[in-house]
């Protein structure tokens, strides 16, 4: 029997956002990706755990564009291989389409500038040049990641952990890109304010319907997050699939040993 | 019959110029390339010249590559002939090519100036070398060389424009007082060398050639002639020059040049004109002898008793 168009699940109608087919890079001796392949449609979460070494943060750097690969392909909307593209236009599609989101705020930031700047300097890239409408979108933006308005000249020096980072989601979602990348968006805040945190991209996820791939050891906040997961260990995808399927029964012993290994 | 001392070359202490004629010609290939790609910083040598390094060894060697046995030349150091600087480059020049030096900017051929573009028009066939200390516009915001390279290439220039932000929204104005970056040709932004944000419009679309080298930093580039060099500034915060109105030049009576300040003792200031070769003109004009004053870049007011 063969599914009718019509009556496939939306899923499969809609075509992908986002296609990355056998994804490799090494590192001297280490072969930190082999391999890896997903889909990610547009609206949807995509979350990748794994233990630290397991590749997931080198998948995330390959896909914002700031590293190149040894293998693979990467398919972004009409683009059918972002890898393949000259300098120039790779840098287009980073500035215009992608954003991410880094544990670490200095590697996303200017901590020096000041936080409105470090938006503003995102929308000069795409080359905005009226000084009344970076202040525009940087309140925009600000205020939609539910930063307080009060601080937005503040150097993100001066901020809290979790303002820095809802200085980076700003950053990141300034040019409403297609793609939103988190690298670990919530690890080394204290857990109240990594349940704000969360709770504002949950908040910006629902109302804009923004893909994500959302990278973490924590499975609380994949769980919170994501719709679907990749399990990586070694540089290969181990398990995947929903992420109720695969947290409340995982199939692959290392899965298992991950959810059971929680405190 | 031909000796050895016959056959060889009469001996001379010093080639023109000074520089050995190889190392003029490496200069000269850099120049031309500076001039097909404006803006664009092209690597040279920098040979040691008998100064030290950051007192104009860059300009001093452009100089040198490029002068002839038939052009004056002019030195100036923020826009006076008479400092220590203008005055030893000046000399050392002159003695190792014999040229005819001037002080007035319409007789020079030739222009050495740190940190000042004179304030009477230049025309086609003048050359304008112009002292630089930092040639990169990122050198205090891009650590890394190779990186700041890179955003060149790209012409990717966020980080300059997200100074002029910071400027606006800490202090409500642009903070940079002298090397305002410049987009020139649309490609590349270069730093116009300390010169005041007063000097910066007559770069563009000038008819003269100017050449910027960087001695210390071993870099040099170049401003064609009729190239289009455009101050960065947002389109709703437009470009300012130093605020200098109802300053009055205490020597000369006018007012609209560029104008140095002068302390004095009981508190105040008084103003002189920075160009001292324009001043003495003008002094000397009212002092009823026949100069010519060439046209000034920026109308010059009207002479008030000083």
């Amino acid at each position: 029997m063969t599914l009718t168009l019509e009556a496939a699940p939306q899923l499969i109608r809609v075509r992908p956002l986002l296609r990355v087919t056998g994804l490799h890079k090494r590192y001297g001796q280490t072969q930190a990706v082999r391999g890896v392949s997903f889909e990610l449609y547009p609206g949807e979460v995509l979350g990748i755990v794994g233990e630290s070494g397991s590749g997931k943060s080198t998948v995330l750097r390959l896909l914002n564009l700031e590293e190149t690969p040894d293998g693979g392909r990467f398919e972004l909307g009409e683009t059918p291989d972002v890898f393949a593209l000259t300098r120039q236009e790779r840098r287009a599609v980073q500035v215009h389409q992608i954003g991410i989101v880094y544990q670490n705020p200095h590697l996303g930031l200017r901590l020096r500038s000041s936080a409105s700047g470090n938006i503003a300097e995102r929308l000069l890239s795409a080359g905005e040049r009226r000084y009344g409408a970076l202040r525009e979108a940087a309140s925009t933006s600000l205020a939609a990641s539910e930063f307080p308005l009060a601080r937005m000249d503040d150097p993100p020096l001066v901020l809290s952990g979790g303002m820095q980072q809802r200085v980076q989601l700003a950053k990141a979602t300034a040019l409403s890109p297609r793609l939103l990348l988190l690298d670990e968006p919530t690890t080394g805040l204290d857990v109240s304010v990594q349940a704000r945190v969360l709770d504002t991209l949950r908040t910006m996820q629902r109302a804009h319907q923004v893909s994500m791939i959302v990278v973490s050891h924590d499975l609380g906040v994949i769980r919170t997050l994501a719709d679907r997961v990749l399990v990586m260990r070694g540089g290969l995808v181990v398990e995947r699939g929903l992420s109720d399927q695969v947290l409340d029964d995982p199939q692959h012993p290392y899965t298992q040993e991950l959810v059971h290994a929680k405190l | 019959m031909s000796t050895l001392a016959d056959l060889a070359a009469p001996r001379a202490d010093y080639t023109f110029a000074f520089l050995d004629e190889h190392a003029k010609r490496e200069v000269r290939r850099s120049l031309l390339k500076a001039v097909c790609i404006p803006g664009y910083q092209v690597p040279y040598a920098s040979r040691e010249v008998p100064m030290a390094r950051g007192w104009g060894t860059g300009g001093l060697q452009v100089t040198l590559s490029v002068i002839g046995e038939r052009d004056t030349l002019k030195v100036t150091d923020q826009g006076a002939d008479d400092s220590v600087n203008a005055v030893n480059i000046r000399r050392f020049v002159a003695r190792m090519t014999g040229v005819v030096t001037t002080t007035d900017t319409l007789e020079a051929t030739l222009i050495q100036s740190r940190h000042r573009i004179p304030e009477e028009r230049l025309r086609e066939g003048q050359i304008l070398i112009l002292q630089v200390p930092l040639p990169d516009p990122f050198s205090y915001l891009e650590p890394s060389r190779s990186k700041a390279r890179e955003l060149h290439a790209d012409s990717d220039y966020a980080l300059l424009w997200l100074r002029l932000y910071e400027d606006l929204t800490r202090r409500g104005e642009v903070m940079t007082g002298a090397d305002h970056p410049v987009s020139v040709h649309g490609h590349y932004v270069m730093a116009p060398s300390p010169i005041p944000r007063f000097d910066v419009p007559k770069l563009h679309q000038a008819p003269h050639l100017t050449l910027l080298s960087a001695g210390r930093e071993k870099k040099l580039y170049a401003v064609p002639p009729y190239t289009d060099v455009q101050p960065l500034a947002f389109t709703d915060v437009p470009f300012q020059i130093e605020r200098q109105e109802g300053w009055v030049c205490a020597q000369s009576g006018v007012s609209g040049g560029f104008m140095t300040e002068l302390p004095l003792p009981g508190g105040g200031a008084r103003y002189v004109l920075s160009d001292t070769g324009l001043l003495d003109k003008l002094v000397r004009a009212r002092r009823g002898e026949a100069v010519t004053v060439g046209e000034t870049y920026t109308e010059l007011g009207p002479e008030a008793s000083p």
